[in-house]
């Protein structure tokens, strides 16, 4: 993905470090004071398990997104016009929605429940949220791939289809293998990017960490502790992104074109 | 070179092809013939359509009109990409810049259509595989990836993976162009053993002097046409059309050099 795709990425990197160090200064302040540690300790299982709502909202988005990505991104480069021009208005029009607005719309939009055979399944608010996010995900993983293909020179394609291989096979086999390391950074950014994200899903009632730390900045109602919490979930969420985001940066420098 | 002159079997031939990308024809009237067995060399100024004869042949490309006939298939009417890739499974072709896949190692590099396209067991093809690397003098260089060998180690693993499909033809664009001058010899020597051995191939090349030497005939491109097709002694030195005198006389320099390279 271009850096235009995700504008936001290179300013959320430089403002990351600076906000690890207030946050991690203002954790350490609030540490001195047993009260205040005491409180943030009872609260820490609560606002663990928001968390881990956040992990597998979007190891989920990010599945299925990888998953329609995929396949949008090859109907993109298709020869077929009608082939193509669904995916391309699909990923121009996902491309550039404001992920929260996707989240509401997905949460009004579909059923609080679904019939499948008859019976009765809920569609519980976080589920929504994960197509709120894996909707955008799509889009960008598609970028990805088609700007992945595109960077493999057309002579592999000629080299393979002189061996006897079909249109399929050579990019199965030759342009997929080949993309997969141009795609892996990019790919891994974005991940990082939908992860921040679903902190938004705590605006449709999802129990979330940011979610979470409300309610127990409401339970307590003391400033301290409010501020103590809020840090803890930037913390959280940065102790989850950072790495992400530095072995990106190894990656893509191992994969620069030599 | 084939030595005896008993006429053999047409493998390809190609009368009055008409290409053109968009509004440049680029073929104009094509007409080649090469026998079984027989070492064909193209030579011609740069653009003058050598590299879409060699893709119209193994149905790369298409052309607009004439007929293409390559083992008894009429490569021109081929339609569907079933028909194309079997016609490709029987002629081979080594490009210029090697093309060779930079994720797969040299064996899985030769065995990969001979496996997957032709459904050879897996150790027989890589058995054939390391007689060929054995043949173009890579044998110990099987597991490299491509990105570890030299241009003229990757141009010859590419013609070893060319051979594994075990082709009727094998076409040739330019293979030493892109390679420095001191790896043209090691690619020159196993193709002129191939070619002694009896392949059919024909090869795109500004290697005037190695075209003399193993061609049964040499074809003279100019400006999409095939202006003449003649065995080496008579295109090179009783021409009488001004332009491939030209043409080859602009080599003579060069010549020497490829000779003084291979220590003819
Ligand atoms: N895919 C294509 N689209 C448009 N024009 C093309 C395409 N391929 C080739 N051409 C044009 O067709 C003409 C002949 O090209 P071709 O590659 O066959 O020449 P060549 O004789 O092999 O030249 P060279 O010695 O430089 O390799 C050139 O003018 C080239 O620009
Ligand atoms: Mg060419």
């Amino acid at each position: 993905m271009s850096a235009a795709a995700l504008p936001a990425r290179g300013a959320l990197r430089a403002a990351w470090p600076w906000l690890a160090l207030a946050a991690g200064s203002g954790l350490f302040w609030s540490f001195l004071d047993a009260r205040l540690t005491r409180d943030l300790l009872d609260w820490l299982p609560y606002l663990a398990s928001g968390f881990v709502m956040n992990v597998l909202i979007s190891v989920l988005a990010m599945a299925l997104g990888t998953l329609g990505g995929v396949v949008l991104g090859a109907m993109e480069l298709s020869n077929a016009r009608v082939v193509r021009a669904p995916a391309v208005a699909y990923v121009q029009l996902f491309r550039n929605a404001p992920h929260l607005v996707l989240i509401f719309a997905t949460t009004y939009i579909f059923p609080f429940e679904i019939v499948v055979a008859g019976s009765y399944l809920p569609f519980p608010d976080w589920l929504k949220a994960v197509l709120g996010l894996a909707v955008p995900a799509c889009a960008y993983v598609a970028e990805i791939v088609r700007g992945a293909i595109l960077s493999v020179p057309t002579s592999q394609w000629d080299a393979a289809r002189g061996s006897g291989l079909s249109r399929g096979q050579t990019l199965r086999w030759i342009i997929l293998p080949q993309c997969l390391r141009r795609a892996l950074p990019p790919w891994m950014n974005l991940y990082a990017s939908i992860t921040m994200s679903t902190a938004l899903a705590s605006l449709v009632g999802v129990h979330e960490l940011l979610h979470a730390a409300t309610d127990a900045s409401t339970a307590v109602r003391r400033d301290d502790f409010t501020i103590a919490v809020y840090l803890t979930v930037l913390a959280a969420f940065f102790l989850f992104c950072f790495p992400i985001s530095r072995l990106t940066r190894r990656l893509e420098r191992r994969f620069a074109p030599r | 070179m084939a030595q005896d002159h008993t006429p053999r079997p047409i493998l390809v031939e190609l009368r009055d092809v008409h290409l053109s990308f968009g509004a440049a024809e680029v073929l104009k009237g094509i007409d080649l013939t090469v026998a079984k067995g027989d070492a064909v060399s193209i030579i011609g100024p740069s653009g003058s359509g050598k590299s879409t004869i060699l893709r119209c042949i193994n149905g790369l490309a298409q052309p607009h009109t004439g007929r293409i006939t390559v083992a008894g298939t009429r490569v021109d009417t081929l339609r569907t990409e079933a028909e194309r890739i079997a016609l490709r499974k029987r002629v081979g072709i080594v490009f210029q810049q090697y093309n060779l896949f930079p994720h797969l190692t040299v064996l899985e590099n030769i065995t990969l259509a001979p496996t997957r396209i032709l459904k050879v067991p897996r150790a027989e093809a890589e058995a054939l595989a390391r007689d060929l690397l054995a043949r173009v003098r890579l044998a110990d260089k099987v597991s490299a990836y491509p990105g570890e060998l030299s241009g003229g180690q990757q141009q010859r693993v590419a013609i070893a993976r060319a051979l594994a499909m075990r082709p009727e033809l094998v076409l040739f664009d330019e293979v030493t162009s892109a390679l420095d001058p001191e790896m043209v010899g090691e690619v020159l020597a196993v193709i002129r053993e191939l070619v002694r051995d009896g392949l059919t191939s024909i090869l795109v090349t500004h290697e005037m002097r190695f075209a003399e030497e193993i061609s049964d005939t040499i074809a003279f491109t100019e400006n999409g046409r095939i202006v003449a097709q003649a065995p080496p002694a008579e295109l090179f030195y009783r021409s009488g059309n001004p332009r491939i005198r030209q043409f080859i006389g602009g080599f003579q320099g060069y010549r020497d050099a490829v000779q003084h390279r291979e220590g003819i």
